[in-house]
């Protein structure tokens, strides 16, 4: 629905991904149904066709990351979307684009687990999962959006990451925000930066792990390409017994993003240099953070925060500046403590307190939060 | 948080109050202002508690969830026991008369609308009470715009039923409440 202001829309959060992928070029979707990322696939299935896109609904999530994997080679831009239990399936696969240096986008919707958990409740379990959840030598880049306008623009610049980097990139929202409903500026396509992978020259025959991100060839274009996640050297020929081809393929592709991370890392930050107090948060919880932080100025507490929008690379030296200035960090998180280590690693001697609840999806209030922030301050 | 308006729909699942919550929601964004919309229901389509909440603000809306609501909309007995204490003191409370038999006693401004009953007899359906109790709700706070509800249905509903929708609202608009 379009209101009277021009391009604003009163969406969904998971609505609102879908729009800005097929904006950012996404014209293959495979994924498996899952509450609460069912609406992604949903209007996935609508949109894509009209723009000679596909849509698969596939017979599970294996088959849905393994989809994307060979859309992505055949030079379509991909996505799927799952929640906890489905993203557990996908790790294989999403350690198979890592090596093989294959963009994509992963959209997880986190809902209360372990295992089955309580679907469709709201939680932000799967922080570590999205850093780690494969096997190997990695770096992950994971985007956090706490509203539905940052669910579109979040979306886009998955996509361009993902293109960038050549790498799969983790849209880590949360139910709260992927069911939630509001309104969504779409600015002018023209305004919209959209980012392509790099393609190869004609004579081009290296394709992986180089200092600079590699082209990418499309199967049918004619190059000479073979794809393997076992170790391989720059034509994509199997080393899998010498080290230094391992260590520099590893290294590259693990450089491409560490050596970017201020590109990549991006924040929301308030006050940063004068608090007393220091609120760290991000997707879902942040959303309690603006109103806790105005009633502590009321009460005469200086009060800053950093926001992370990119939750992986972690944004350290927003967090680091923000430890420096309050004598106490604040760390709310809808899990039993993950980014709140993270904090405590960067945050030297600053003290970190983590305020964490899990299960039925109720959301850590402003109240919680400033209670606190009070908390040794009179 | 200026101007925050906090608004709970309740209903059992079927009733509407999942598109009710919507569609007030995109009114007030017509209207210009910032509208955010939530939603809970039972695992079951039909027949579990559902809940929509919406909440109004001129200024940023950032906590998301509705702790204390201005005004309750409670299209049946189960909802009216299960949220009317949510609902702040003085505020705003419409139940749909037709399925709300006791009313608790709280200090608020009560409204009876007979929703479900008017739907029945100028629509023979009653699915149509969600938007009955739309127009009560527009005529008794003017939370938004007429026109800007009206323009929100005909966003919200499909081509066959807009007609029923929008005679089912000003039904609403216009009729008789007992307080």
């Amino acid at each position: 629905m379009k209101s009277s202001a021009s391009n604003t829309y009163f969406l969904q959060g998971n609505e609102a991904c879908v729009e800005a992928a097929v904006i950012a070029g996404c014209r293959f979707f495979a994924g498996y149904p899952i509450s609460p990322a069912n609406e992604i696939a949903e209007r996935m299935s609508t949109l894509l066709p009209k723009v000679d896109g596909i849509f698969m609904q596939m017979e599970d999530e294996l088959a849905s990351i393994n989809a994307i994997m060979g859309a992505s080679w055949a030079g379509k831009k991909t996505m799927t979307a799952t929640s906890g239990p489905g993203f557990s399936l996908m790790q294989e696969t999403i350690g198979w684009a890592f090596m093989t240096e294959t963009p994509c986008v992963i959209v997880d919707v986190q809902r209360v687990g372990p295992g089955t958990g309580q679907a469709t409740k709201c939680a932000q379990g799967d922080v570590m999962q999205s850093r780690w959840g494969t096997h190997g030598d990695y770096s992950a880049i994971a985007l956090s959006p706490n509203s539905v306008q940052e669910m579109f623009e979040l979306t886009i610049r998955a996509f361009n990451l993902a293109e960038k980097y050549r790498t799969p990139v983790i849209l880590l929202t949360d139910e709260t925000i992927a069911h939630l409903r509001e309104q969504v500026t779409i600015p002018p396509l023209e305004n919209i930066r959209i980012i392509n992978r790099k393609k190869p020259e004609a004579e081009d025959k290296a394709f992986f792990g180089l200092e600079e991100v590699a082209p990418m060839p499309a199967i049918g274009e004619g190059f000479n390409v073979a794809v393997t996640a076992s170790t391989h050297d720059e034509y994509g020929v199997r080393f899998t017994a010498d080290p230094s081809v391992h260590t520099r393929i590893v290294r590259n592709i693990n450089d491409k993003i560490r050596n970017h991370a201020d590109d990549i890392a991006d924040v929301e930050s308030y006050n940063i240099d004068n608090c007393q107090v220091g609120i760290v948060s991000y997707g879902c919880t942040s959303r309690a953070v603006h109103e806790a932080v105005e009633e502590a100025e009321r009460k005469g507490i200086e009060t800053g925060y950093v926001r992370l929008k990119t939750v992986w690379p972690f944004p350290e030296k927003a967090v680091k500046r923000l430890a420096q200035a309050a004598k106490k960090l604040i760390v709310p998180e809808m899990n039993l403590g993950q980014i709140f280590y993270e904090v405590k690693r960067a945050a030297c001697s600053a003290e970190v307190i983590p305020i964490n609840k899990i299960g039925g999806g109720e959301l850590i209030a402003p109240e919680e939060i400033l209670a606190e922030i009070e908390r040794g301050n009179p | 948080m200026q101007n925050r308006i906090e608004i709970k729909i309740g209903g059992h699942g079927g009733q509407g109050v999942v598109l009710a919550g919507q569609i007030l929601g995109k009114a007030a964004v017509f209207d210009g202002k910032n509208a955010l919309q939530t939603q809970t229901y039972g695992a079951e389509a039909r027949g579990s508690l559902a809940r929509s909440e919406v909440i109004i603000s001129d200024g940023k809306i950032g906590f998301p969830a509705v702790r204390k609501c201005d005004i309750l909309l409670a299209m049946n007995q189960k909802s009216l026991d299960a949220h009317f204490k949510n609902l702040k003191e003085n505020g705003v409370l419409i139940v749909d008369s037709s399925n709300v038999e006791s009313i608790p006693e709280i200090k608020a401004r009560i409204f009876r609308v007979p929703a479900t009953e008017i739907a029945r007899k100028e629509f023979g359906e009653i699915l149509y009470a969600n938007i009955v109790m739309l127009g009560a709700l527009t005529r008794i706070t003017n939370l938004v715009n007429k026109e800007s509800l009206e323009k929100a249905i005909r966003d919200s509903v499909s081509e066959r039923t807009l007609g029923a929708n929008l005679n089912a609202y000003r039904k609403g608009l216009h009729t008789k409440f007992e307080t």
